[in-house]
């Protein structure tokens, strides 16, 4: 069992925390406000206790794992560190430069991302060798499989520990080099940006679009119904890092997209998004 | 009203067009999944004003409503 630092208790970051503390893991979670944490606490509370309705085989969670803290120096104590920042860049990187200075030599960072450089974190640090990229599912205690990303330096000591941390929550790793967006989000986020660009241009509805996913090739939901799970703000964050990595025109964030973030419909976790969360499960808005 | 109406009632308000009998695997219908299952589990534990153990959060006592009428009984406090 080792102690792990989390930062960042949006939806990852809790869902991390949560399955880690499950597997018996002690878990020092951090993010900037009291409000953050007691919503994030209230939430692990919740989710264990749903897990089994869920599929989740983990263990009970025992509260006393989580130690949740605005004190980012509470990260001395960690033995591996998992980054959950928002996806924009200027906010992941200012992460790095201070977990530098307060964790121990020794310690891996991973940053749970779906599309800034793994390298680039790295050269943030005084130890690029120990930083790798791990990108987590949603709901995270429910997806077996984790995309690892090896930055340039990352080492294979590295990528090992983080295999075995990944192991001991009952995760695989699959591990891919270092490229924008990677494997998941360089297909995904285009799929579910052309799928907006469908509802938009209205050639049809979302739910539509996602009937022709899930019924001719047997996929569990559709792109926007994956779009509303992930978050709809993320998802924007997600194209706009493509757009600005590779600077390929096919990778422009919709309109509607900016629109519908723009107007507070992030999805799921705000109650609307493609489809309307607050009655019907599946009731289309867009 | 007994707990198999009201149970029924929610269910019917959320799903309108679905046509359940008291033994029926909601789950198996194609329409609900599991995220319904937590909805049921919330609406129970207020609606009942009672709290559902951990161990009975078991997939199998939500899948009828029959299922949920006796873990309504089970977990209700003796007046």
């Amino acid at each position: 069992m080792q102690r792990i630092g989390v930062i960042g208790a949006g939806v990852m970051g809790t869902g991390v925390a949560q399955d880690l503390a499950q597997h018996g893991h002690d878990v020092i979670l951090v993010d900037v406000s009291d409000v953050i944490l007691a919503r994030a606490r209230d939430q692990i509370a919740h989710s264990a206790r749903m897990g089994r309705l869920l599929g989740s085989s983990a263990p009970p969670l025992e509260m006393r794992r989580l130690h949740a803290t605005t004190d980012y120096e509470a990260l001395a104590a960690a033995d591996f560190v998992i980054e959950n920042v928002t996806e924009k860049r200027q906010l992941k990187e200012e992460v790095y430069a201070r977990l530098d200075s307060i964790c121990r030599g020794d310690v891996v960072f991973a940053a749970n991302t779906s599309a800034i450089s793994v390298t680039r974190l790295g050269s943030l640090t005084s130890r690029p060798d120990r930083v790798i990229g791990m990108h987590f599912m949603n709901p995270v205690p429910l997806k077996r499989i984790v995309e690892v990303i090896r930055g340039w330096h990352t080492s294979p000591a590295t990528i090992e520990r983080a295999l075995d941390l990944l192991a001991s929550i009952g995760k695989d790793g699959v591990v891919v080099s270092d490229a924008p967006g990677f494997v998941s989000n360089r297909v995904l986020m285009l799929t579910i940006n052309e799928a907006v660009y469908l509802v938009q241009d209205q050639v049809a509805t979302p739910e539509d679009v996602d009937r022709i996913f899930t019924s001719c090739f047997e996929h569990k939901m559709g792109p926007l119904a994956t779009a509303d799970l992930i978050g709809l703000d993320t998802i924007l964050f997600s194209i706009e890092v493509l757009y600005e990595s590779f600077n390929d025109s096919k990778y422009r964030p919709c309109p509607l997209l900016k629109r519908m973030v723009d107007a507070g419909l992030h999805g799921r976790k705000s109650g609307r998004g493609f489809y309307s969360y607050h009655h019907d499960a599946l009731e289309a808005t867009a | 009203m007994n707990e198999r109406a009201e149970i029924r009632m929610f269910i019917r308000e959320r799903f309108p067009n679905a046509e359940l009998d008291d033994q029926q695997n909601i789950f198996a219908l194609g329409y609900v999944n599991s995220l319904f299952a937590m909805e049921l589990v919330l609406f129970i534990e207020k609606h009942f004003r009672i709290e559902i153990p951990n161990e009975e959060l078991d997939i199998a006592n939500f899948c009828t409503i029959d299922a949920m009428s006796e873990l309504v009984g089970r977990c209700a406090v003796p007046a």
